[in-house]
């Protein structure tokens, strides 16, 4: 095998995927803005429904911007492959000669920095909504940047297994929601440490090996499920 | 037998406990152009896929030069180029975005060199418009302007191109496939049109008696 015309024209590849998934997204600026205004309107919900109590709307603000942010990526996640599946990209990149694995890692690193980023950015504000304190900010923009991308990650494997399905939204949803736990558990963990004060190096570190292992496994997986949805 | 490209032994296929074709034994090689023809059903688009590497058989085997496929499922992916029912033209993206991406998977392509393929299949004045405009006939020829680049690969598996095309293209069409087996290429495909010009190479494989 050649490998030298691989990795020479890998690199490239990677980097046009990458625009291209920009071209298509600024040309359909509805998908970029919809699970933005999701996360936003959820938020902006909760202290409507739950009273303007300060102390308990902090209490909760970890877990809501958590839960929150778990649901926009999920409710994104739906069609990342369904448009590719079915104009037939999807058989294209799988008869490429390049690694399927590395094509879905940028497909995937697109849709985090269009989907993911802006909700990352846009935290601050809600949770400053939510009364959590304002030294606590860059905590909770490190955890949700080591965390979103971890959901992104995992959610790929099941929208890859799932694109074939005339309806697959429900069954990702089942398929994913188990998988998210943990990262769940660790972003909203985070934040309870560093309202009560305590160290949180050792969460952060924990997402950040965690996202080290989605980036170096997953990419196998979604290509793995591309794979048997092109081929049925 | 050194010149046989690619071989099928045995090859069979399922789908939905339905065989579709079994213990075909197929072989093709430069220069030699192969339509695949049989009624709806009976597993044409089926057998272009296995062949590009899309499914895998049932049973029996795909060798590439003599050896099996596997370790040179990649070598042999920079020899084909496949072109389905959906050729993987984005409506968002123009003819020569779609283009320039499609090739980039392949070999590459400069941007004259794309120029030049559009206006081969007659879509000068509309590389910068969306595709979601076009017409069925002229998506269909964005994704075949991909025949027309230079370094295309050398085995061409493709389903159903006439599809939608008008009769001149048709032929245009026919005639740069005859060329491309003249020069050494191999082409298989899948119609239900009546062939005008057949290469020396030309034989047909009937599916589905």
């Amino acid at each position: 095998m050649n490998w030298n015309w691989g990795s020479k024209r890998m690199g490239k590849v990677f980097f046009l995927l990458l625009v291209r998934e920009a071209r298509l997204m600024f040309r359909r600026p509805g998908e970029l803005v919809n699970p933005l205004v999701f996360f936003a309107i959820v938020i902006s919900l909760f202290p409507l429904a739950v009273g303007p109590e300060s102390q308990l709307l902090r209490t909760l603000s970890p877990g809501l911007v958590w839960v929150a942010a778990l649901l926009a990526v999920l409710l994104s996640l739906d069609g990342l492959f369904r448009s590719d599946f079915e104009d037939g990209s999807l058989e294209q990149w799988v008869v490429s000669p390049h690694p399927l694995g590395v094509l879905v890692l940028a497909k995937v690193l697109a849709h985090w920095l269009f989907s993911g980023l802006p909700l990352v950015l846009l935290s601050p504000v809600l949770a400053l909504m939510l009364g959590l304190p304002t030294d606590h900010i860059p905590v909770l923009l490190v955890s949700l940047l080591l965390g979103t991308p971890i959901l992104s990650l995992l959610g790929a494997v099941g929208a890859a297994l799932t694109v074939g399905l005339k309806r697959g939204g429900i069954l990702l949803t089942l398929l994913i929601l188990p998988l998210y736990i943990p990262v769940l558990i660790l972003g909203s963990g985070v934040l309870q440490a560093a309202l009560q004060g305590l160290p949180t190096l050792g969460f952060l570190l924990w997402m950040g090996s965690m996202l080290m292992l989605a980036i170096t496994l997953t990419p196998l997986a979604i290509a793995a499920g591309i794979k048997i949805s092109v081929g049925e | 037998m050194t010149d046989v490209f690619l071989q099928t032994r045995g090859l069979t296929c399922e789908r939905d406990w339905r065989v579709l074709f079994s213990g075909l034994d197929l072989q093709i090689g430069r220069g030699q152009m192969l339509q695949v023809s049989g009624p709806n059903g009976s597993g044409k688009t089926s057998l272009l896929r296995l062949l590009a590497g899309l499914m895998q058989p049932t049973e029996g085997e795909i060798l590439y030069q003599g050896q099996a496929l596997g370790r040179q499922r990649h070598e042999l992916a920079r020899h084909t180029l496949w072109i389905g029912h959906a050729a993987g033209i984005k409506g968002l993206l123009t003819p020569e975005e779609n283009l320039a991406w499609l090739t980039a998977l392949q070999h590459g392509a400069s941007d004259e060199a794309i120029t030049t393929a559009l206006h081969a299949v007659g879509l000068q004045g509309f590389e910068d418009v969306p595709c979601h405009t076009l017409s069925a006939g002229q998506q269909r020829r964005v994704g075949l302007a991909r025949l027309y680049l230079p370094q295309a690969p050398a085995l061409w598996i493709l389903d159903e191109p006439f599809t939608a095309l008008d009769k001149k293209a048709v032929a245009q069409l026919e005639q740069h496939l005859a060329d491309h087996c003249e020069q050494g290429g191999m082409v298989i495909f899948t119609t239900h049109h009546e062939l005008q010009q057949r290469p020396a190479g030309f034989f047909e494989l009937e599916l589905g008696q």
